[in-house]
């Protein structure tokens, strides 16, 4: 038998979170792999809408919103970036005042948003339903392309001398004296593991006997064939059940959140059409140009959350040397800046925001 | 607007045609869907209606006794309806169709999906010029509209469908300029004993090839088209002898008939969750099925080409096996037929099939500038270059680059792509699935997708946590 290949730490799930931490933490001297059970990136962070957006964003959240923007400002046109701004929309009076008074909150929060006239925002974006009752906008909204997120990770894990498998399932964790994982692939040893695996953390953990209030959201998004423009900035509502962009390629992506069929441990997720048909009415409703164009494809990613629906970001409770990243509402957008905080905890360095200890007390809203 | 069935069929083709009358026969509320107006499916298309004659040929004479039993049955034909998603919904399928300008929800207790095939042309330089069409394309011409591909046609492909295109042509009045097939003759030889089971159509075959050697016709064995010249049109040929590799004198023609198998469309049976598997002698990645086309998942069944291209005779056979398996499975009485005539019609349609692969000799003709993936302009160098970055499956490649994210959805590029990152890889075609499938089946357009809608009865739950 060979010898069994040995790094200080095995990163479970290659999305954007595992491979930004893996970056980091690479960076710091560490010996780091990546393990995916498919290919790096085709999880949430491959099929998410791409939407960067500080007005969706979870007001306590809006300092790492900020600063993963930043980021994905930085890596720029490998992934698609797109700093376009971004409309939120109401259609009623109900929207509007909630949208009031939450848009206020996330700008007391520091992300600079503003409420606009119709007259602006008619001049910004023609194609808009007359219909709109309020409207606030964000310049610092835009899009990245999720679909280059493995391409691009693939890349940087590579330049850095990463190494990382994909189809590669960890199917145990044995724990003693570091740890030895029998995969697919055959077998790691890590003086460290991070369970960055997303919607899967769960049946990941409990193989270090540990169980992770884990759910999975099953977010749908639709994409058109390519039209003239209709839109030039990220176009969302009030609820946030919809946001919408035209990218440069002239599809419309459609998202907002409309659940699918599934759970990550059936292995995939299935589009739901009653839930579609509502998520392309509100498209149409905030875009009616919309309705000739044809919708070539939809489909679903699964989207990790635990009941307070902040992040889990630290130590895996219980067992030392492991730990766990994931759950991040907004992990698209964060993802990047929160794996750089995760490899520095790692790495023994103070982060320089406070993570979100897994161990905590879900029943109350206390992070 | 709901409409509820017993049974769904989706393809009104020889196997979901057969499949809905065995349903209906047993008793039961069939609706048979189609996208074109009567049915009959690619292999007996009805002749358009503007055409008062035509001349009589098997296919047409079987698609006439098709037309006929269906309109005598007590099956729904629904034609020109567009099939977009299907569901299971508590214990009903739920169908989401698109006919003229209007949606509309078709329920059913089981499903017959009949969703035949599609048909590949192994990429190479010039093949999407004008005047290049396919050998199926072809023959959907002839049937509906007696049309001709152009003047001067040169038919080229793999398997049996090349010989009667050309036979076609000639019969219609055109000018074949060659026939040309990377097939040769000591293939055709080891293929005779699986096709001695079907003597008509063995026999068709030959009539085929001896009319075209009558003609004079030159029939160029092993050998094929290797580059299409012409920058608006079609205008000249490059033959290429696929053993010495050596190239033929140009062929001057304004047009192109080529095809090199078919492709089972496979994609509304692995959304809903039939496992497939790779088999070459069915086409490529075929879902799993029964001969009476029962799946693992019950109320699901399938039959035709899109479970396996076995042809028009095996898809027929199929089709009844299958319409008296979903009504026994109904609690209805329906004959039990032996499996015999099938399998022998099985066996001659794989023998075809295998011939129609293409081989190793013809994906070489790909080179690295030809256009991979019509509806993102990729070229062969695009993947490559994707796949030499580490992208290992037809996933990644997607992703990466959007080879298959256009209006087709990848129906048309997915196994040229796959056979690239195989030989790149080093990876068995077995190794390398299809990318995951995604609704809807067809492109639609939104306002149909979203239907009629108040803004206020939409379901708006409450937004997410502040």
């Amino acid at each position: 038998m060979t010898h069994t290949p040995t790094y200080d730490i095995a990163i479970i799930g290659g999305g954007i979170m595992g491979c930004a931490t893996a970056l980091r933490v690479a960076e710091g001297g560490m010996s780091a792999i990546v393990l995916d059970k498919d290919d790096l990136g085709q999880g949430a962070s491959g099929v998410n809408a791409g939407t960067l957006s500080l007005q969706i964003k979870r007001v306590k959240l809006m300092p790492y919103a900020l600063r993963g923007h930043h980021l994905w400002e930085q890596m720029g046109d490998a992934v698609g970036f797109a700093k376009t701004g971004g409309y939120t929309l109401a259609f009623n009076a109900r929207e509007a005042e909630m949208l009031q008074e939450r848009q206020t909150l996330k700008a007391q929060a520091g992300a600079p948003i503003e409420f606009v006239s119709n007259n602006a925002l008619r001049a910004a974006e023609p194609h808009l339903t007359q219909k709109v009752e309020a409207a606030s906008f964000c310049p610092e909204d835009g899009y990245a392309n999720s679909s280059l997120t493995g391409q691009y990770y693939r890349g940087r894990l590579r330049d850095a001398g990463i190494a990382y498998r994909e189809g590669c399932k960890v199917t145990d964790i044995g724990h003693s004296a570091g740890f030895l994982l029998t995969t697919t692939t055959g077998q790691i040893r890590a003086s460290r593991v991070l369970l960055a695996a997303g919607a899967w953390l769960k049946p990941l953990a409990a193989l270090l006997d540990v169980d992770l209030p884990v759910n999975a959201r099953v977010n749908t998004v639709s994409v058109t064939e390519r039209i003239p423009t209709l839109m030039g900035s990220v176009i969302g509502h009030a609820t946030g059940l919809l946001t919408m962009k035209q990218k440069a390629n002239g599809t419309v992506l459609i998202g907002g959140g409309w659940q699918g069929l599934g759970t990550p441990q059936d292995g995939r997720g299935t589009v739901n059409a009653d839930a579609v048909k509502p998520n392309l009415a509100l498209a149409q409703y905030a875009v009616p140009a919309l309705a000739k164009a044809r919708v070539t494809r939809s489909w679903t990613g699964f989207e990790a959350n635990v009941p307070d629906f902040y992040p889990l970001a630290g130590a895996l409770p219980g067992v030392p040397d492991a730990y766990v990243l994931g759950c991040v509402r907004g992990g698209y957008t964060i993802g990047p800046y929160i794996g750089q905080l995760m490899g520095d905890f790692i790495l023994g360095r103070d982060p320089e925001l406070p993570l979100f200890d897994p161990g905590r007390d879900f029943t109350k809203d206390t992070t | 607007m709901a409409d509820h069935y017993d049974i769904a069929v989706v393809g009104a083709g020889p196997a979901g045609g057969n499949a809905a009358l065995a349903a209906a026969q047993a008793g039961l509320r069939v609706a048979l869907l189609d996208e074109q107006p009567t049915p009959g499916g690619q292999v007996w298309r009805d002749k358009s209606a503007s055409i008062l004659s035509a001349p009589v040929t098997p296919e047409s004479r079987a698609g006439a006794a098709l037309r006929k039993a269906i309109e005598t049955s007590a099956v729904t034909p629904l034609s020109q309806i567009r099939v977009w998603d299907i569901r299971l919904r508590d214990d009903h399928w739920v169908l989401q169709a698109q006919r003229a300008a209007t949606s509309q929800e078709i329920t059913s207790k089981s499903l017959i999906l009949a969703t035949g095939a599609r048909e590949y042309v192994q990429p190479f330089p010039g093949w999407t010029t004008p005047g290049v069409i396919g050998l199926a394309g072809a023959t959907a011409l002839f049937k509906q509209s007696l049309t001709l591909p152009g003047k001067r046609t040169v038919v080229s492909g793999t398997g049996p469908l090349v010989f009667y295109v050309a036979s076609e042509i000639r019969r219609l009045g055109g000018e074949v300029a060659a026939v040309v097939t990377p097939n040769t003759r000591s293939q055709w030889a080891r293929a005779l004993p699986d096709m001695l089971g079907q003597p008509k159509l063995l026999a068709r075959g030959a009539l085929w090839v001896a009319d075209l050697m009558l003609a004079r016709v030159p029939i160029l064995w092993g050998h094929a088209v290797a580059q299409v010249d012409g920058a608006e049109q079609v205008t000249a040929l490059k033959v290429r002898n696929l053993r010495t590799g050596t190239d033929g004198p140009d062929i001057a023609a304004d047009s192109l008939c080529i095809g090199h198998g078919l492709i089972p469309n496979i994609e509304a049976a692995q959304i809903l969750g039939v496992a497939v598997r790779h088999d070459p002698s069915l086409g490529g990645w075929v879902p799993d099925a029964a001969p009476d086309g029962a799946t693992a998942i019950k109320g699901l069944y399938l039959c035709g080409d899109g479970c396996g291209i076995r042809g028009a005779t095996a898809a027929g056979l199929q089709g009844s096996l299958t319409g008296a398996r979903a009504a026994r499975d109904l609690g209805r009485d329906a004959p039990t037929s032996p499996l015999a005539r099938w399998h022998k019609a099985d066996r001659f349609g794989r023998a075809m099939t295998a011939l129609s692969l293409p081989t190793p000799a013809l994906e070489a003709l790909t080179t690295r500038d030809t256009i991979i993936c019509r509806c993102e302009s990729l070229r062969c160098t695009d993947i490559i270059d994707e796949v030499a970055t580490g992208a290992a499956s037809t996933n990644a490649v997607k992703s990466g680059r959007r080879a298959g994210m256009g209006p087709c959805g990848g129906k048309y590029c997915q196994s040229a792509i796959a056979t690239l990152i195989a030989a790149q890889t080093g990876k068995s075609l077995a190794d390398v699935p299809p990318p995951t499938p995604r609704p809807p089946l067809r492109p639609v357009p939104l306002g149909q997708a979203a239907g009629a809608f108040e803004y206020d009865a939409l379901p708006i739950s409450k937004p997410a946590p502040l």
